[in-house]
């Protein structure tokens, strides 16, 4: 099973799509590893820099609703497989973004926009991290000196492809 | 309690249920093209597990960058070719013969009342317009799909959409889902299907049932679905004709498909479209909507008509209408890409290509290409496109353009201008 967890990315924004996650541009990449430095390039967010090692360093991203919206391509989860962020942490996500995150073995967790805000009281602390623990549906967030720690729900499925390491060798094992 | 047409299809192909409220499902049809399958045959492969589930039931295009444009598309192209000839799969359409997948694969018959579908492409809802479950995908549940024919869902909630009234002139079905997207915003409809019915849907052709499903996903939607009806079986006669002695069966046995009266929905929308102006999107959301009267007067650099959306041959027609005997301004790029070889054909003959190339019109092969920005017409930072596809996300169609969502006749009066018009005033 993957490491869930590491340094947060918080990006304040609704409705973040597949596009700013990772241009069409490069959906002509083979692998995903070609993908890497790629990493949120087209985000519309001001003051974010995609170039910046708080984006590379990262080891999870918390940020608002409907986060993955737009195009099918599997290059989102991707792009944050390959550089290390396994577990994404939001008020709510596109379908098939979501699904695309359990697939491959990676969580995409829904917290109500109360817990959210708490997580983003987290932001200026230079050292937040958060660390997910998937079997118990627990996270802890600490930085600033400070630590907080909260249950989220998954569904008992998206759970089972998580601790499966995803839905490839699932599905063909049991169909 | 009755059910859903969602409903009547998840409940005719569950092949397993391993946990409550995950569904897994037999898939009637796994349609692949260039972009997201390549990765799924090189992991198949890795795995030791490159196999099909069924040659018959797997469909194939090359259509997102076509031609391939340089050496990286090109290979995705061969992995895909090459993938097709090795598994031996029936229905794949390559150079020549290909075309938009959510245009070809419906033009060849393959979505029938009652299927399920999946395709790794988020506009797979498309296939909802034949009364089918059809759901965009991502490369694993697309390979699962390859491999073994299932598919796992949560069981979507259905929200009913009825479209009342009666289309006023120059507004046109691009237009209702426009103000159906505004309604819902660009996550009303996540984990929900969008049904849509009443009297404007009735009256409706397949190919704008298909342009309203299209864009469920810009709510959210896992798939569109319209009931099957006469019009499906008429569209689909030539392709069913063996199965049923007559069209009065066809359409009676595909009734059973069409959501119960009593079936219960999460929401009820009735929406009156009969005062409905042309529109148009401003920002860079699908649910930021205005009237063309608003938008009127803003300039344009390009204008595209093409698209899964809007490429089919009544859009053809509808734009040709307007444009005949007529040029677009001279500060305007038009490009015209016909959805499929098909739809090509019927414009060379019915004389709408002359009228576009008259114009002033680029004629382009059947492609995805300008929709997401790949190749054929993509933007420079700053520029403006008019365009009858469906998302305008930034950058969509080149990185720091803009994007304006509308239907094709507000994009040929638009290219006419030069900038944002009324299509009303031509008709």
């Amino acid at each position: 099973m993957k490491k869930f967890g590491g340094p947060v990315l918080f990006l304040d924004r609704s409705d973040i799509n597949t596009d700013e996650i990772i241009p069409a541009k490069y959906l002509t990449e083979i692998t995903k590893e070609d993908l890497k430095p790629y990493l949120l390039e087209d985000l519309k967010l001001p003051g974010f820099d995609p170039k910046s090692d708080k984006t590379f360093g990262a080891g999870a991203v918390v940020t608002r609703a409907n986060f993955g919206c737009g195009s099918s391509r599997e290059h989102a989860p991707w792009v944050f497989e390959v550089n290390g962020i396994h577990v994404v942490i939001a008020e709510s996500f596109a379908r098939i973004f979501r699904q695309n995150m359990f697939n491959c073995g990676m969580a995409a967790i829904e917290l109500a926009p109360g817990q959210i805000d708490r997580l983003f009281t987290f932001a200026d602390a230079a050292d937040a991290t958060i660390e997910v623990d998937v079997a118990n549906t627990s996270l802890t967030i600490k930085g600033g000196g400070r630590e907080e720690s909260m249950q989220f729900e998954i569904s008992p499925f998206d759970k089972a492809l998580v601790l499966a390491g995803g839905w490839v060798d699932y599905a063909d094992s049991k169909y | 309690m009755g059910m859903t047409t969602a409903q009547k299809i998840f409940a005719a192909h569950l092949v397993d249920e391993p946990f409550a409220g995950t569904k897994v499902l037999g898939i009637d049809v796994v349609m692949c093209h260039e972009i997201t399958t390549p990765i799924a045959i090189a992991d198949l492969m890795a795995r030791g597990k490159d196999r099909v589930f069924d040659t018959t039931k797997i469909k194939a295009v090359i259509d997102h960058v076509t031609p391939s444009k340089d050496s990286k598309t090109a290979t995705q192209a061969k992995m895909l070719r090459d993938w097709a000839r090795r598994h031996d799969i029936k229905d794949f359409f390559d150079i020549g013969a290909n075309g938009v997948c959510h245009a070809i694969f419906p033009e060849k018959g393959f979505i029938r009342p009652g299927n399920t579908v999946i395709m790794g492409d988020s506009h797979t809802c498309t296939h909802g317009a034949f009364g089918a479950f059809a759901a965009g995908v991502g490369t694993t549940d697309l390979e699962v799909g390859i491999l073994k024919g299932v598919c796992a869902f949560r069981e979507p909630k259905t929200i009913r959409i009825n479209l009342n009234g009666t289309l006023p002139k120059g507004v046109y079905a691009k237009d209702a889902i426009l103000r159906v997207i505004s309604e819902l915003t660009v996550n009303g409809a996540t984990d929900r299907v969008i049904e849509f019915g009443g009297p404007i849907v009735d009256a409706m052709t397949m190919e704008s049932r298909m342009t309203l499903c299209n864009m469920a996903i810009e709510a959210g939607g896992t798939s569109g679905i319209c009931a099957p009806d006469r019009v499906t079986v008429d569209y689909l006669w030539p392709f069913i004709s063996d199965s049923f002695a007559s069209k009065e069966a066809a359409v009676a046995e595909y009734a059973k498909w069409a959501s119960d009266a009593d079936a219960e929905y999460d929401k009820v929308i009735d929406l009156d479209l009969s005062n409905l102006t042309p529109l148009c999107t401003f920002g860079y959301k699908p649910d930021q909507v205005k009237s063309i009267e608003e938008m009127a007067g803003t300039p344009v650099d390009q204008v595209y008509v093409g698209s899964c959306t809007n490429g089919r041959i009544e859009d053809l027609r509808v734009a040709a209408q307007i444009l005949k005997g007529k040029k677009i301004a001279p500060t305007v790029r038009g490009i015209l890409s016909p959805a499929t070889p098909q739809i090509y054909k019927e414009a060379v003959a019915e004389g709408l290509i002359q009228i576009f190339m008259d114009a002033g019109f680029c004629v382009t092969n059947p492609t995805c290409g300008a929709c997401l920005g790949m190749s054929n017409g993509v933007l420079a930072e700053g520029e403006v496109c008019a365009s009858t596809t469906n998302r305008n996300f930034m950058g969509r169609m080149g990185k720091g353009g803009m994007v304006h969502l509308l239907s094709p006749a507000t994009a040929a009066a638009s290219a006419i201008e030069g900038k944002l018009a009324d299509p009303r005033k031509y008709l």
